[in-house]
């Protein structure tokens, strides 16, 4: 039986073979999936904002940010045995939704995020395998641990792997 | 998996809730009376639904993350700044658009086209102007709205783009939502939601504004 665990924005989980694991409608969103080969356990999370500093509140749910997102993904990856040194990442999203010509903070919040994103992942030393960023659609991720693959559906395009 | 409850930015008062409520019941029926000009036909509103709902909830508004739909999202600036939505499914505004276009002698080439979305952003013009002019004289705050920008496609993708102001505040939204469509529901052309996010720092001004304005006596 195919089990598809469900990740919604601003929120995490962790699957293993022959679990897959999906996110849907990310626009300015990223989904980051960090995976161990190997042991065929990954890690989905659906980052909204680049930054926890931009928090105007304690106690936010930390999956909502670029930074925090990603640090709380590696510990819940490390309680389910994906091993840290051997953690691999592929991310899509970052899309600008809406065009505007004013130049406020939170408009090109895609491809802040993006940054955000490649920087965590830089500076936790884990290799981007694949990316699928930027544009101005929508996508449906969906990950499988089990061949490490990753689907990307759009909603005028046709699905594809990276 | 992240166990933590929702962040809720404040609880309001049954009375401030009836405030909001009824924000959303002068501005959309403004918009409904703009839009009833504009197409010649009878349009009604529903009651205003106001709610604390989380992020994937307000997906649901408009049938799930991943559903196709037609958003013209705009951005209010002034002092209740926020965020406002129309939203369409993909059916109803090429119904809309096809019939607007073909009232003007031009024929309709397919949503995507430009002459369809630029109509599309002019109704939303329109819908979204007579809703915060409704706002602005009921409370004396000035709010300068963006033209509106459309997008064609996932609800997800269009809506969490409204959520970003206040997401930084808050793990949920508190959504302004009324529903217009036309009262001859056999020939039904128009039914769409009007949405209005404000931001968290929006609020406290907007209920002092009413208060001023004897809409509120204990808020």
């Amino acid at each position: 039986m195919l089990e598809i665990v469900k990740v919604g924005i601003a929120d995490l989980n962790i699957v293993k073979a022959p679990q897959l694991i999906r996110t849907s409608g990310l626009g300015s969103c990223v989904g980051v999936v960090l995976y161990d080969e190997e042991k065929k356990v990954a890690g989905l999370v659906h980052v909204m904002l680049p930054d926890s500093a931009l928090a105007k509140a304690n106690m936010l749910n930390p999956a909502k940010f670029a930074d925090t997102g990603i640090q709380e993904l590696l510990v819940q990856l490390a309680k389910n045995g994906a091993r840290r040194s051997k953690l691999k990442a592929k991310i899509a999203g970052g899309a600008q939704m809406f065009q505007f010509e004013s130049g406020r903070d939170l408009i090109r919040i895609g491809s802040r995020n993006i940054e955000a994103v490649k920087q965590e992942l830089r500076s936790l030393e884990i290799n981007l395998i694949a990316e699928d960023i930027g544009g101005n659609n929508g996508r449906t991720i969906e990950f499988n641990p089990d061949d490490s693959s990753l689907m990307i559906r759009t909603v005028n395009k046709s699905i594809k792997y990276i | 998996m992240t166990n933590n409850p929702p962040f809720v930015l404040q609880q309001f008062s049954d009375k401030q809730m009836d405030l909001l409520k009824e924000v959303g019941n002068i501005g959309s029926g403004h918009a409904a009376t703009a839009l009833s000009t504009l197409l010649n036909r009878k349009i009604e509103m529903k009651v205003p639904n106001v709610e604390f709902v989380t992020f994937e909830e307000m997906f649901d508004l408009a049938g799930g993350a991943e559903n196709k739909i037609v958003g013209l999202f705009l951005r209010v600036d002034g002092e209740a700044a926020g965020n406002m939505f129309c939203l369409l499914s993909v059916d109803q505004a090429q119904i809309i658009a096809k019939e607007m276009l073909q009232q003007q002698g031009f024929p309709f080439e397919g949503l995507h086209h430009e002459m369809s979305k630029s109509l599309l952003q002019e109704l939303g013009n329109i819908l979204s102007g007579s809703y915060l002019a409704a706002i602005a004289d009921l409370t004396n705050l000035s709010l300068y709205p963006t033209v509106p920008s459309i997008s064609i496609d996932m609800a997800g993708a269009i809506i969490s783009h409204g959520l970003l102001e206040l997401s930084t505040a808050s793990d949920v939204a508190i959504v302004v939502n009324t529903s217009l469509h036309e009262v001859d529901e056999t020939s039904s052309i128009f039914n769409g939601d009007i949405i209005l996010l404000l931001d968290s720092s929006s609020f406290s001004q907007l209920f002092q504004a009413l208060d001023v304005r004897g809409k509120c006596e204990t808020c």
